[in-house]
C-alpha cells in the first residue's frame, strides 16, 4: 500500500494538501506518482492566479499518460514550485516534500474540512481508487 | 570510419557524408547563368554552407533501402495496435489511386475537366452516410481529430442558429485523448464522464452532468475496452430530451459495419477514419482521411464546398451561408477518397459485414485464448479488439511496457499499452480481420510464453528487445532531455 500521510488531507483526484497557517499547500500523492510512472513535465499555473475546487489547475506529463491537476480547494496561487520546471523527477522522488506544486489562500476555510482524511483515502485507495 | 561490425548503411546518411560527393550530375547550362548570391540580400545570406550530407546516388539508394528494411509495418508483420485497426491495404486500391485521371489531376481544374473526381466523391460521401445511417458527409477533414473538430463545429453552429448557448461538452473518462482535444479546440468545456466497472458510461453520472448547457456527448461505439454499449440507444434519448447532441467517434467502426449503424442507433454526428476501417494507407503510407457524416439538420452547416449534383454534373458547391467554413487546402486528402472508394466497390455490402464479423471473431479468439494468462479488463464477449490487464504479472515485477517490449523480440508488433487509461496495465489487442488463425496463434503462443517468462525469468523480460536495431530506449530521459536534432561528431 501506499504511503499516505496521516497529517494530509486528499482528493478522489489523488491530490493531496497540507495546511500552514492560513494557507495550503497541493501535490499529488505516492499512489498517484506510481501509476504515472516517470513524471517528464509538469505544468502549473501563475502566482496570482486563480484555481476552483476540483477543476483542472495544471497538468502533469509521465512516460505513460497526460493528466489533468485538481484544485483541492477553490483559491489563490501564492507559491507555484519553479524547481519542478527543470527537474520533474522530485514529484517521483519526493510526492510530499520537495515535489510539492502550489501554495494557495483558500477562499474558504470550510473546504478543508470537505477533503478526505487521510484513513478515507486510504479506504478510497483500496477500494480500487477511482 | 571504423570497423564496428554494423553494416555501413545503418548508420545516419550525414554520417555517410563524403565532402565532394554527390548524387547529380547536370549538363551545361544553354540559359545565361547568374549568380545565385546577387538575387540574395547580404542578410539573408548564410556565413557557412548548409551542413548537407554529401552522398552518391547508390549511397542514398542503399542507405533508405536499409532503413526501410528496418521498418516494422503491416506489409511485414501482424501489428495489433489497438484502436488502430492495422488491417492489410489491398494493392488495387494503389491501381486506382494510380490512374492518370486522378493521380494527375490538378484540384484547381475546371469542374467540367473534374467530373470523374467529382463523381467519385459524390459517390463516397453518399456510401459512407449508407454504411453510418446519415443523411450527408463531408470527405474534407484530414484526418480522424479534424473529422471531430468539424462535428463539434457543426454541433456549435447548429446551437447558435438556434440561439441556444451551450458551453459544455461530456466526454467518457474511457475516450480518445482526440475527443477533448478536439472539443477545446471548438472552444466547448470538457467535462468528465465517469465509467462503471465494467467500463460502461455510468448512466448516473451522465445524467447529473447532463445540464441545459451542455451542447453535447460525444462517445466512442463500440468503446475503448472493445465492448458494445448496450444503452446506447437509451443515452441518445436522454442527451436529445436535454437538447444535446450525440456525436459517434467512428475510430472503432470497423466492428459495426453493416451490423448496425451510429444514425439507427440515435447520433446526430460521427466522423468516419478511412485508414482504419476504410483501408487506405496508416502514418507514413500516406496522409489520412477522417471524413464526417450528420444527420438533416446539420447539414446546413457542413464544410464548404460540398460537392453536389446538378441534373448530369458534378459541381463544388460553395453557396452554403450557414457552412462552417472550409477546413482543409483543396477538397481534402483526395487520393484516400480514391482508395476508400476502391475497397468499398471491391468488398460490397455483404463484403464489409463480414468483415466487421471476422474482425469480432478473430478478436474475441485472442481474448479466449489469453485469459487464462492475463487478466481481462471487462467481461466477454468483446467486439474487434479486447483489453487485457497485466495487473497479475505486475506483481511479478513485469509490466505492460515490459511485455510490449518482449514480443518486438518474439516477431510481434506490441499491442497499444496503457491505454484506455482506465485501465490498469493495460494491453489493448486489435487483431483485424485480415490476420489468419495461424497468425493469431502464433502471436498468442508468443503472449503466454511471456506470461510463463514472468513467472519464471522476469529479469530476460526486462532485457526485452534485444534483437531489435536499438535495445531498450530510455523514454524518460528522452522526454525530460530531448536531443532533436543531429549536431556530427564532437
Amino acid at each position: 500500500m501506499s504511503n499516505v500521510p496521516g497529517d494530509l488531507k486528499y482528493t478522489r483526484d489523488h491530490e493531496w494538501a497540507r495546511q500552514e497557517g492560513g494557507r495550503m499547500r497541493v501535490g499529488i500523492t505516492a499512489y498517484a506518482q506510481e501509476q504515472l510512472g516517470d513524471v517528464v513535465f509538469v505544468e502549473l499555473p501563475k502566482v496570482g492566479a486563480r484555481v476552483t475546487a476540483k477543476q483542472a489547475f495544471g497538468v502533469v506529463e509521465s512516460v505513460k499518460a497526460v493528466s489533468d491537476l485538481f484544485a483541492p480547494v477553490t483559491g489563490e496561487v501564492v507559491e507555484a514550485n519553479a524547481d519542478l520546471a527543470h527537474k520533474p523527477e522530485i514529484v517521483n522522488q519526493d510526492p510530499y516534500g520537495k515535489g510539492w506544486m502550489i501554495v494557495v489562500t483558500p477562499a474558504d476555510a470550510k473546504q478543508w474540512e470537505q477533503l478526505l482524511s487521510a484513513a478515507q483515502y486510504e479506504e478510497f485507495l483500496a477500494q480500487g481508487g477511482h | 570510419m571504423p570497423y564496428d561490425n554494423q553494416p555501413a548503411y545503418d548508420r545516419l546518411v550525414f554520417e555517410l557524408s563524403s565532402p565532394g560527393r554527390m548524387a547529380f550530375s547536370l549538363p551545361e547550362s544553354d540559359v545565361p547563368v547568374e549568380p545565385a548570391l546577387a538575387a540574395v540580400p547580404e542578410k539573408y545570406r548564410r556565413r557557412q554552407p548548409a551542413a548537407l550530407p554529401e552522398v552518391s546516388e547508390l549511397d542514398v539508394v542503399r542507405h533508405y533501402s536499409r532503413l526501410s528494411q528496418m521498418n516494422y509495418g503491416i506489409d511485414t508483420h501482424f501489428y495489433p495496435l489497438g484502436s488502430c485497426t492495422m488491417k492489410y491495404n489491398p494493392r488495387i486500391n494503389e491501381d486506382a489511386a494510380r490512374l492518370a485521371g486522378f493521380a494527375r489531376l490538378h484540384p484547381l481544374a475546371a469542374e467540367a475537366l473534374s467530373q470523374g473526381a467529382l463523381q467519385l466523391m459524390h459517390e463516397l460521401a453518399g456510401m459512407l452516410a449508407e454504411i453510418a445511417g446519415m443523411d450527408a458527409v463531408s470527405l474534407q477533414p484530414a484526418a480522424g481529430a479534424q473529422g471531430e473538430l468539424a462535428g463539434v463545429l457543426m454541433i456549435r453552429a447548429y446551437h447558435e442558429a438556434r440561439g441556444e448557448k451551450r458551453t459544455k461538452v461530456l466526454i467518457p473518462d474511457s475516450a480518445h485523448g482526440t475527443n477533448p482535444a478536439s472539443t477545446a479546440l471548438a472552444g466547448y468545456e470538457v467535462i468528465e464522464v465517469k465509467s462503471d466497472a465494467e467500463g460502461q458510461v455510468d448512466l448516473g453520472d451522465l445524467e447529473r452532468h447532463l445540464a441545459a448547457d451542455v451542447a453535447a456527448f460525444m462517445i466512442t461505439v463500440p468503446n475503448t475496452l472493445g465492448n458494445f454499449e448496450p444503452r446506447v440507444t437509451e443515452i441518445a434519448e436522454l442527451c436529445h430530451a436535454r437538447g444535446a447532441q450525440v456525436y459517434m467517434d467512428g475510430a472503432n467502426l470497423n466492428a459495426i459495419l453493416g451490423l448496425t449503424r451510429p444514425g439507427d442507433l440515435g447520433f446526430d454526428v460521427c466522423h468516419f477514419n478511412l485508414h482504419k476501417t476504410f483501408t487506405t494507407p496508416h502514418g507514413g503510407g500516406g496522409p489520412g482521411a477522417g471524413p464526417v457524416g450528420v444527420k438533416a439538420h446539420l447539414e446546413p452547416f457542413l464544410p464548404v464546398p460540398v460537392v453536389a449534383r446538378r441534373e448530369q454534373t458534378y459541381v463544388l458547391d460553395w453557396k452554403r451561408p450557414q457552412s462552417i467554413g472550409k477546413l482543409q487546402a483543396f477538397w481534402g486528402n483526395f487520393g484516400m477518397h480514391v482508395r476508400a472508394y476502391t475497397y468499398i466497390r471491391t468488398m460490397g455490402a455483404d463484403g464489409l459485414r463480414a468483415v466487421s464479423e471476422n474482425a469480432v471473431l478473430n478478436a474475441n479468439y485472442v481474448m479466449k485464448r489469453l485469459e487464462q494468462h492475463y487478466d481481462v479488463a471487462a467481461p466477454g464477449p468483446c467486439m474487434h479488439e479486447c483489453v487485457l490487464s497485466a495487473r497479475k504479472q505486475k506483481k511479478l515485477g513485469v509490466t505492460a511496457m515490459d511485455i510490449a517490449k518482449r514480443l518486438l523480440d518474439l516477431g510481434f508488433y506490441a499491442p497499444s499499452t496503457y491505454f484506455p487509461l482506465i485501465v490498469e496495465e493495460a494491453l489493448m489487442i486489435e487483431p483485424t480481420e485480415t490476420e489468419s488463425k495461424e497468425t493469431l496463434d502464433a502471436f498468442c503462443e508468443a503472449m503466454i510464453r511471456i506470461a510463463r517468462e514472468a513467472e519464471t525469468a522476469p529479469e530476460a523480460i526486462h532485457q526485452a528487445p534485444v534483437t531489435t536495431p536499438v535495445r531498450r530506449l530510455d523514454q524518460t530521459r528522452a522526454a525530460r532531455e530531448p536531443n532533436l536534432r543531429w549536431r556530427g561528431q564532437r
